[in-house]
């Protein structure tokens, strides 16, 4: 519970550790934190592997379901770790990266914080509702982290580009929850998930798939809402790094994970999921060659790295259609892979982000075209780049060769199937498979060879080039013997890590004491994997050394992804539709706007009336009205009637105060002394506010109108006061038919036991409501803030509003 | 105002002072009685602006030293600081308290958490009502 605050709290000191110590790199009091954190995190891993499960409560707002609720399984157990672990390497990092006299630490670490906050809470919360508030909480905080060098245009491009594209899968992610509920009648997924097999046959069902994907695919940067992903590559390289490549974009992947017992065993999951993931990976890595910046390269690779983990999520869970068995062995393989991968892509991205980050740090550079000829200057960095790069393009002895044959085999096994219309397409999942690794060994020895062999071309860098220091060296090196050992120790994972995230995207296929079958080794034999991942190395090897020949294909296409222009386009269409609207909506006359909304509020009233059949007029209940009654009525709707008519400000205030007034007695003879008390005071306070603007205020002229202008407003105000009044009417009828129960009791009974206090409208205020004032309060206060900033800030009529 | 307003001025500081006690009295007696923070609050406001009528501004700005800004933000820090109070004790948020005590001069007294949960109402209205309406005719 502490644990996914934590960071929140830390957050709150940095700013005041930024200003007072100043001497010492800020990023040193936040190390500490993350470095706990795993450790916390990994002592559960014994627990979780054992197929026990982990869970922590407190209600937030119960009588909506909502409470925050976190879950501790082997799927989520193995984000909380890449967060943590990652953060705490990229802390360390960013460190060297960032000087501490030139950038602004405090907001850059708070936002860090924030963002690792958000992301704990988005794998533990087993609430939908929590998972989404921090899931948008990952958005904003990325936006902020992209933007961070706010100065430049790019990065607010950039930022903003992500920001609108995640939150716009987050709100139909939200949709989806909602529709979800609909069908549970609970937020929380492991209730779902029991329920998973009762709500297919429901006609929401669907959509609320397609809706939750949609979060899922747009924060994972699948085709086509990947494009906000390169560009998000303005941030520091540590972010990038952490967002980009071990953390945020997994949480797509993490939710896919998470839906999959819900969602899986029918053909739309399965197409869906599996195609755009693997198409994703096609267009990724083969958009990374043609790339010329060192980060815009990896981040494409990112994007097809993610689309190879979706496909495989989305082909294994075809394992839930089949239950466990020697049949849906083929499919666990998939989601075996895919947890696998998940896992050595942090590692082997994470560190080649940061070898680049090395690289633009010490030569000024990220474009390949300057760049060579750096092995011998930064050898320490080189190798690294070449763990990472290898692993990445899937060569033996590294972790990513193991899972690429098991991707291979996974995608093998999936031509074989016979569900879901399989047999015509599914020879097509091996052949993307193959083609996308050969471009993936393409880019991969592109940023070997491009960046450390050939010509130093000393003038065409910022900086003198040297090796990084070793601060900046040692988180990469952590992560690629993480790269290395894992490659060779597989087994250090097998039933630690891998066979307990398994068990959670799958649960129900093994009887409480089975366990997935997991024994990843080096040789399998002479397979078609192995054969596979041959043909990749000899036709990659070939397609790269003949690279300057078929190059001309790139050359007729754009550099920038195509997918770009149909957001650039959509931009500058909605600023442009957008401004036809407000040229027509804000007039600047405040009665215009009183007409839009009165209007529309008629509208609404008016249909839910008919809608419903909730006109119903019976006066025969009604209390006798005393005569006080009727006088201070009469006089309430003469100063009504009079105000339009009067010609003088002076007599127009009096009029309205009169009302007010009137309205305080009336509180007074229904027996409301509160209301009463308030409405005297307000309108005291008022008529003072009158009396200090009256002075300025210019004279009230006589404006000629046209009849229809008259007219319509005529129409406009009898209508509502029509509308209103069958409303109150029948709203009192109705209730009185339904044998309605006025809430007032309960309060009459139980406001001096439970809080306490005779005045039962002041204890609704403070003691059962007391979140609506404290709310109410805080809207106060930023409605004065409005009324300072607009006085003191007066617009002389010539900015660019 | 130029003039100097003899009665006027007088008979303000007395009024003043009534409709400040007469205020406090209102706040303290909201939990029983007709009062609480809010019209405790719109009463304070009244009271001020009654000074701020009858004198020139820079005088009473001599004698109140308000920050209402920071009023507001005080106020708004306390309501929510009494709510994370119950938090603590692990029930839901803004759950009020309250118990009786023997309290020397004023005998047998009922404390409730929602007293100062209503002093931070209390404190945003009288803020936002002087800031607004002092912004509006500072402007003048």
């Amino acid at each position: 519970m502490l644990a996914v605050l934590a960071p929140f709290i830390l957050a709150l000191f940095i700013p005041a550790l930024y200003k007072y110590v100043r001497q010492v790199h800020t990023g040193w009091f936040v190390l500490p934190l993350p470095v706990i954190l795993f450790a916390f995190l990994f002592q559960y891993i014994p627990g979780v592997a054992n197929g026990e499960p982990y869970t922590f409560s407190i209600p937030w707002a119960p009588s909506l379901g909502i409470n925050f609720t976190l879950y501790v399984d082997g799927w989520s157990l193995l984000f909380g770790l890449l967060i943590t672990g990652i953060g705490a390497l990229v802390v360390l990092y960013s460190i060297y990266y960032l000087y501490k006299d030139k950038e602004a630490l405090n907001t850059f670490y708070v936002y860090l914080l924030m963002f690792m906050g958000a992301m704990l809470g988005v794998v533990f919360s087993d609430n939908m509702v929590v998972l989404y508030v921090f899931w948008e909480l990952t958005s904003l905080s990325s936006f902020l982290l992209i933007g961070y060098w706010y100065h430049r245009e790019k990065s607010i491009y950039g930022a903003q580009k992500s920001t609108i594209i995640t939150i716009f899968g987050g709100f139909a992610m939200l949709a989806g929850f909602a529709m979800m509920y609909v069908m549970t009648g609970t937020f929380s997924i492991r209730e779902t998930i029991a329920m998973a097999g009762n709500i297919v046959d429901h006609q929401l069902f669907i959509p609320a798939m397609i809706m939750i994907l949609l979060g899922a695919f747009t924060k994972s940067a699948q085709f086509p809402f990947h494009i906000w992903l390169p560009d998000a590559m303005e941030a520091p390289t540590p972010i990038s790094a952490y967002l980009h490549s071990a953390t945020m974009v997994k949480a797509g992947l993490y939710l896919v994970g998470r839906m999959t017992p819900i969602f899986a065993g029918i053909p739309e999951w399965f197409w869906i999921v599996s195609s755009f993931g693997i198409f994703t990976l096609l267009w990724g890595s083969f958009s990374a060659v043609k790339q010329t910046d060192l980060k815009s390269i990896l981040a494409y690779s990112t994007i097809s790295q993610l689309g190879l983990i979706m496909s495989l999520l989305g082909l294994g869970s075809a394992a839930l259609y089949f239950g466990y068995g020697d049949e849906s062995l083929l499919y666990t393989t998939a989601i075996l892979a895919a947890v696998f991968h998940l896992f050595n892509h942090a590692t082997f991205k994470g560190s080649l982000f940061m070898v680049v980050g090395i690289i633009d740090h010490e030569t000024g550079t990220r474009d390949i075209r300057k760049l060579g000829g750096l092995m011998t200057i930064m050898p320490a960095t080189f190798t690294l780049a070449v763990i990472g790069s290898a692993a990445m393009a899937g060569l033996p002895p590294f972790n990513g060769f193991l899972s690429k044959e098991y991707f291979f085999t996974g995608v093998v096994n999936a031509s074989r199937l016979d569900i879901f219309n399989m047999d015509t397409w599914g020879m097509l999942f091996p052949v993307i498979a193959w083609v996308a690794s050969v471009f993936t060994f393409i880019y991969c020895a592109t940023i070997v060879f491009k960046t450390f062999t050939g010509k130093l071309q000393r003038e065409k860098l910022d900086k003198e080039p040297h090796e990084a220091p070793i601060g900046m060296l040692i988180p990469p090196i952590v992560l690629a013997s993480l790269v290395v050992i894992t490659g060779f120790f597989p087994s250090l994972l097998e039933y630690t890590i891998i066979e307990p995230a398994m068990a959670a995207i799958l649960p129900g296929l093994l009887g409480p004491t089975e366990t997935f079958y997991v024994n990843i080794y080096f040789w399998h034999g002479w397979t078609i994997e192995l054969f596979m991942t041959i043909g990749v190395v000899v036709m990659g090897t070939l397609m790269y050394n003949t690279y300057k020949y078929w190059d001309r294909i790139y050359f007729f296409m754009e550099k920038r992804d195509p997918v770009n222009n149909v957001y650039d386009n959509a931009m500058i269409g909605l600023v442009k539709g957008s401004t036809v609207v407000t040229r027509i909506q804000m007039t600047g006359l405040l009665r215009d706007y009183f007409t839009y909304m009165i209007t529309f509020m008629l509208i609404l009233l008016t249909y839910s009336l008919i809608r419903f059949d909730a006109i119903a007029l019976d006066t025969s209940q009604f209390a006798p009205i005393s005569i006080y009654l009727w006088a201070v009525t009469l006089v309430i709707v003469i100063s009504t009637i009079a105000i339009p008519f009067i010609q003088q400000r002076v007599t127009a205030i009096i009029a309205v105060g009169a009302i007010g007034f009137m309205l305080a007695l009336l509180f007074v003879v229904l027996r409301a002394p509160d209301l009463a008390l308030t409405q005297l005071l307000v309108e005291t306070v008022m008529v003072v506010l009158f009396l200090l603007c009256f002075y300025h205020l210019p004279e009230l002229r006589r404006e000629s109108f046209t009849p229809i202008f008259k007219f319509t407003n005529l129409v406009i105000s009898i209508a509502v006061g029509v509308v209103i009044t069958i409303t109150a009417y029948s709203a009192l009828t109705l209730g009185n038919q339904a044998d309605f129960q006025p809430i007032s009791q309960y309060f009459i009974e139980n406001s001096y036991k439970l809080a306490g206090g005779l005045n039962m409208v002041n204890v609704i205020l403070v003691d059962f409501r007391g979140l609506d004032t404290l709310l109410e309060v805080l809207v106060l206060g930023i409605a004065a803030l409005g009324v300072v900033t607009m006085i003191k800030l007066r617009m002389t009529g010539r900015e660019d509003v | 105002m130029k003039r100097n307003n003899v009665m006027l001025h007088t008979i303000t500081k007395i009024v003043t002072f009534i409709i400040l006690a007469f205020s406090v009295y209102l706040f303290f007696a909201g939990h029983n009685n007709p009062g609480g923070g809010f019209i405790g609050g719109l009463m304070t406001v009244s009271a001020l602006l009654l000074m701020y009528v009858s004198f020139d501004r820079k005088t009473v700005d001599y004698i109140i030293r308000i920050n209402f800004p920071n009023l507001i933000a005080v106020g708004l820090l306390i309501s929510m600081g009494t709510g994370i109070v119950s938090m603590l004790f692990g029930d839901a948020y803004l759950t009020q308290y309250f118990d009786y005590f023997q309290l020397p001069i004023l005998g047998e007294t009922e404390l409730t958490t929602a007293l100062p949960f209503d002093l931070g109402i209390y404190m945003v209205v009288v803020g936002v009502a002087m800031l607004t309406i002092l912004t509006i005719r500072g402007d003048a």
